[in-house]
């Protein structure tokens, strides 16, 4: 496989002190492809994420977003990127619409782009009736899935999801990952970590971390036939057996 | 700068959408106004007395009635006899008696002086004090008008002089303390309020991955504040020159100038203090307590700082409202202009560009 590389690290590290959060991790994420961060509470995805991201700086090692550097070229990488955090990341106390375009404001949406935009968004999510409603009268699996498309408005090339679907039904949680295959179609680099299991059959490849370290990498499928399992929970309790470190 | 105008939109629905924010931003100058301006007024309004005519004379009745017209005074009695006065004095709400001796007039007229007696209730003091100071400024009145079409002049014996406030309004007091107060407190709590609950909210992370500039993050964050803040000054300002008779003798700009630069320095605190917290309430609380206390205390509007021991004069020299309330009191009340208040305005923007700087250093540090 000869695809385009979007994501590159290279044995990249962030220590806090003694503390080794992430440990010499190296992996390559090719272009619109569903990758999935696997890993116990405090294994070190958030950490992760957030080097990816631009918001922390690693301690060494190397990685490359979107061909820019995180040391040096974060202001590139913020250009990029979509990020959508684990606590709900939308105000409330704005209107659909409002939110709408004020993250595609801030992302420098042209007037024109954004209204189209947003009413294409808007219909998708067949929410007509709630635009100038306030989004914090919206039920919770609407937010996620407002979020997600607010997140992706900018047509990003990579869009980082942290634990995105936390205390959704199983329902809407299917829901939410057709909008993510959507993006994904579109060309669009998924970046999630999860600890739900069924979700992690859902990413075409993923990668599992115990105590800061890539325990694995590999596709769902590959997985469970190297550890001989029938789902992907037996696979992650085989690897996540003997972590140490348990609370985040 | 468009995605600038986007941020300073969604801060303006933030304040409008809040009811409690909007009636913390407009409710509490409005009540404090109120409060200090008529509630906790240090001025002494209806008090009681008691006059003790022997002369019934023309001059005697001009200055009752004087006495009788001023908003501070109520004659209660008009007594004949010296030794009603005790009497008077003994039921508790006379504050003050005056004695007339006879032939006030004709000695007044004649010798070009007179005696009168001001006894007062010095049980409390200060009121004793005030109310002293209130009748002597009346009877120096009356002797002013009096002389007026008269050759020699009539003898003054005591001489209370009152600069800037004859009538020893507390109002010129509070206002000026009111509005330091009110637009320190509004603009630190809100500030930090609002950049804190981002933090709480998650959706600061967002902000900070998106291209948008942190520091730009503080600037939209402070534009809505401070133009509700100088809102709010304007709403002051309406309120204590109608209701309250407060003078505006200087320069309008100078008044909103200082009123800005004092405004600045809030913003910039508001940030420190978001800075160095994660909760809403504990920003709400520093705010609070950080601010009222030294606010109150050192600005010199409830309590004169000459009088203060040196130790907490130097203090009181680190507290920017303190610098603004003279500024203030200088250009209202003064109406002098910026020649001689400069030394003040310099220190006060001296004070909001250290605070600037610091907080965004501390800002960006943050962001690493």
């Amino acid at each position: 496989m000869s695809r385009e590389v979007v994501i590159k690290t290279d044995r990249l590290t962030k220590k806090f002190g003694d503390f080794v959060a992430t440990n010499e991790i190296t992996f390559e994420v090719y272009k619109g492809e569903i990758f999935g961060f696997l890993g116990a509470n405090g294994a070190g995805k958030t950490t992760a994420i957030k080097i990816l991201c631009g918001l922390a700086t690693p301690s060494y090692g190397n990685a490359t977003i979107a061909g820019f550097d995180v040391y040096t070229q974060t202001e590139g990488i913020k250009k990029n990127i979509g990020y959508m955090s684990q606590k709900f990341s939308l105000y409330e106390d704005l209107t659909v619409l409002e939110n709408i375009h004020f993250f595609g404001g801030i992302y420098g949406l042209r007037k024109k782009v954004l209204k189209e935009k947003s009413e294409k968004l808007i219909e998708t999510l067949g929410l007509q009736k709630e635009a100038n409603k306030l989004v914090g009268a919206l039920p919770l699996g609407w937010k996620q899935k407002l979020a997600f498309s607010v997140a992706i408005l900018h047509e990003p090339k990579i869009v980082f999801l942290d634990e995105p679907t936390g205390g959704v039904d199983p329902v809407t949680r299917r829901q939410f990952w057709d909008l993510i295959y959507d993006a994904s179609d579109r060309g669009i680099t998924v970046f999630v970590t999860t600890h739900y299991m069924d979700e992690a059959e859902y990413c075409d490849r993923i990668t599992m971390m115990v105590d800061g370290l890539i325990k694995a990498l590999d596709t769902p499928l590959k997985l469970k036939e190297r550890y001989g399992s029938a789902s992907m929970d037996e696979v992650f309790y085989e690897l996540a057996r003997g972590a140490k470190r348990s609370a985040d | 700068m468009k995605q600038f105008l986007a941020f300073v939109k969604k801060e303006f629905y933030h304040v409008f959408r809040d009811p409690k924010t909007l009636l913390l931003l407009f409710g509490m100058p409005i009540a404090q106004i109120i409060l200090f301006g008529f509630a906790l007024t240090n001025e002494i309004k209806n008090s009681k007395i008691v006059v003790c005519d022997y002369a019934h004379d023309r001059a005697t009745r001009q200055i009752i009635d004087k006495i009788e017209a001023s908003p501070n005074f109520k004659v209660q009695e008009k007594l004949w006899n010296h030794s009603q006065i005790e009497a008077a004095f003994k039921t508790g709400d006379i504050k003050l008696a005056i004695v007339f001796p006879a032939n006030f007039n004709e000695d007044l007229h004649h010798f070009n002086t007179a005696q009168l007696q001001i006894i007062a209730d010095a049980s409390d003091p200060n009121t004793a004090n005030t109310l002293t100071n209130y009748a002597a400024s009346i009877i120096m009145d009356y002797q002013k008008e009096s002389t007026k079409n008269m050759q020699i002049p009539m003898q003054v014996n005591t001489q209370v002089r009152m600069l800037y406030n004859p009538e020893l309004k507390g109002v010129y007091n509070f206002v000026p303390g009111v509005m330091a107060l009110v637009l320190l407190l509004v603009c630190v709590l809100m500030t930090s309020v609002s950049i804190v609950r981002e933090k709480e909210l998650g959706t600061m992370e967002v902000l900070l991955v998106s291209p948008f500039n942190p520091m730009l993050v503080i600037v939209s964050k402070a534009v809505p504040y401070f133009f509700l803040s100088l809102i709010n000054l304007t709403i002051i300002l309406i309120l204590s020159s109608t209701i309250m008779g407060m003078p505006i003798n200087g320069s309008i700009f100078l008044l909103y100038f200082a009123s800005s630069i004092l405004i600045l320095t809030a913003l910039a605190l508001g940030l420190l203090i978001s800075n160095s917290t994660d909760s809403q309430q504990a920003a709400m609380l520093i705010s609070l307590m950080g601010m009222l206390m030294p606010t109150l205390l050192f600005t010199g509007f409830l309590f004169p700082l000459e009088n203060m021991p040196m130790a907490l004069q130097i203090v009181a020299n680190a507290i920017p409202s303190k610098w603004y309330y003279i500024i203030i009191k200088s250009v209202m009340i003064k109406g002098l202009g910026i020649a001689s208040i400069w030394k003040e305005l310099l220190i006060l923007s001296g004070m909001a560009i250290l605070l600037l700087a610091i907080s965004m250093k501390k800002f960006k540090t943050r962001l690493a």
